[in-house]
């Protein structure tokens, strides 16, 4: 019998959401690690008892814990995120150079293959890996040193690397995106690195488009076609269909296209989801309503997911890394607000429950499909 | 010598310890030597206490002894006698800060 596990990084801790493939009663553990901030966890698709998660705190910093037996006990491994060599800087808020300082880890994303292989992106933004199971870390400084580093300014939400994409087709190639640099790819597993930003346009920067300078807050790929890429942009939704050469906006019909997340269906490359959010100013869904929306067609045409979702006086957000996707069939649709609650459709969107309602402000959410 | 030492919460959580830690220190007895021996000992603390480049001390924590602050003293400055002999314990205190 296949089962799922949802795994939940809140404001103030993990939880871990386990049930079988109906997806209609769960199991709730937690919170682990009560207290901290816990801004993403991720199973090793290589060994799925294997889960990473990034632990921080004002207080304390940034702790890494991992787990060998699907959450149930964690173990604190290494937090040393050291930039390579003399880091230099980059623009802060003000235009004038900040030096790079590390603060916490956005995103954990484990290797494909190698259970031991994890890759960290952090905040300011970098890229780090360990291969020997979050021991040791050593940054892939190609990135930050790509000359148009001591140009890239935080978003709001600081400077990060929050998305890591790894090509199931080609090892040798990792799509990441930063706020607000924007999308960069490296073909030659990480050691050189190159924006990817050509057919973006925003209009908060003075060269609306500009290499680098996008606030970037999501991008997606379905595994069985990779050259695809599905964006979510501080505004606009968009798409690429040559591994990022060149992107096109997909925003059609979207009520609005400023958002957070995006993701794929696990069986329909074709078929994406996002949910859309009022404006940069206004972190709530339009007219009160929580709509996820899902196009079958790649973009363009959008139909609102409502059935089992707050249509009225509900003003929460859903975060960047705050959906996921199973690969049951039908597949399950994932998604957690800043409100406390995660909902889960079996049914690929048709209709949503809510599995926890009063969680801590959730930030992440992942899942994993398990036999 | 042996320094008594008291953890914030989430600190002892991380260690895996309850109540007062007791570390020995060799040598004189200042807030550096005392960290890095704590540091030694619990391993995955290293980090959460102080800056793993510049060893500073993270912004939102304190560290008191015989109901005085010693965030702001020399990290190579003598600890209070009371506490080198065992008498008082070093105290690690998470910052009123957060709301």
């Amino acid at each position: 019998m296949s089962k799922v596990r949802v795994l939940v990084g809140t404001r103030k801790g993990a939880f871990v959401l386990t049930s079988d493939g109906k997806r209609e009663s769960w199991d709730v553990s937690g919170p682990h690690f009560g207290g901290w901030e816990i801004y993403h966890m991720k199973g090793s698709p290589a060994d799925p008892n294997r889960i990473f998660a990034s632990q921080s705190s004002s207080w304390f910093g940034q702790v890494i814990q991992r787990s060998n037996n699907g959450g149930q006990t964690w173990e604190p491994v290494g937090n040393k995120f050291i930039y390579d060599g003399i880091p230099g800087t980059h623009l802060w808020y003000d235009g004038t150079p900040h030096p790079w300082e590390f603060a916490r880890v956005w995103h954990l994303e484990p290797s494909l293959t190698d259970p031991d292989t994890v890759y960290a992106g952090v905040e300011d933004a970098a890229l780090f890996r360990s291969s020997d199971g979050g021991q040791n870390w050593q940054e892939l400084s190609g990135l930050r040193n790509h000359p148009s580093a001591a140009s890239w300014q935080p978003g709001a939400g600081g400077m990060c690397l929050h998305t890591i994409l790894l090509d199931p087709s080609d090892p040798e190639r990792i799509f990441v995106a930063i706020s607000a640099a924007g999308a960069f790819r490296s073909d030659d597993a990480g050691k050189t690195w190159r924006p990817i930003n050509h057919g973006l346009r925003s209009e908060q920067i003075p060269n609306p488009t500009a290499e680098v300078g996008h606030c970037v807050h999501r991008i997606a790929m379905h595994r069985s076609r990779p050259g695809v890429l599905y964006m979510q942009k501080h505004w606009d939704v968009m798409r690429s269909d040559d591994a990022g050469e060149s992107w096109h906006e997909t925003s059609g019909n979207l009520p609005t296209d400023f958002g957070f997340p995006i993701d794929v269906h696990a069986h329909e490359p074709e078929t994406v989801y996002v949910v859309p959010i009022k404006s940069d100013s206004e972190h709530y869904p339009p007219d009160g309503k929580l709509r996820v929306y899902r196009s079958r067609t790649g973009g363009h045409e959008w139909e609102a997911l409502t059935k089992g979702l707050p249509q009225r006086d509900c003003y929460v957000n859903v975060l960047r890394d705050a959906m996921s996707i199973d690969s049951l069939d039908p597949c399950g649709v994932y998604f957690g607000t800043t409100g406390g609650q995660v909902y889960v459709s079996a049914n690929s969107g048709d209709s949503w429950s809510p599995i926890v309602r009063d969680l801590p402000s959730v930030v992440s959410v992942e899942v994993q499909t398990l036999a | 010598m042996i320094i008594r030492v008291v953890l914030p919460a989430h600190l002892r959580t991380l260690a895996q310890v309850d109540g007062e830690l007791k570390v020995d220190v060799e040598g004189p007895a200042t807030q550096r030597s005392v960290l890095d021996a704590l540091e030694a000992a619990y391993p995955m603390l290293r980090g959460t206490m102080r800056d793993q480049v510049t060893q500073e001390r993270r912004a939102f924590l304190r560290f008191f002894a015989c109901e005085e602050d010693l965030s702001n003293e020399s990290p190579d400055a003598p600890l209070p006698e009371a506490v080198a002999t065992g008498t008082e314990p070093y105290l690690i205190v998470g910052a009123m800060a957060g709301g």
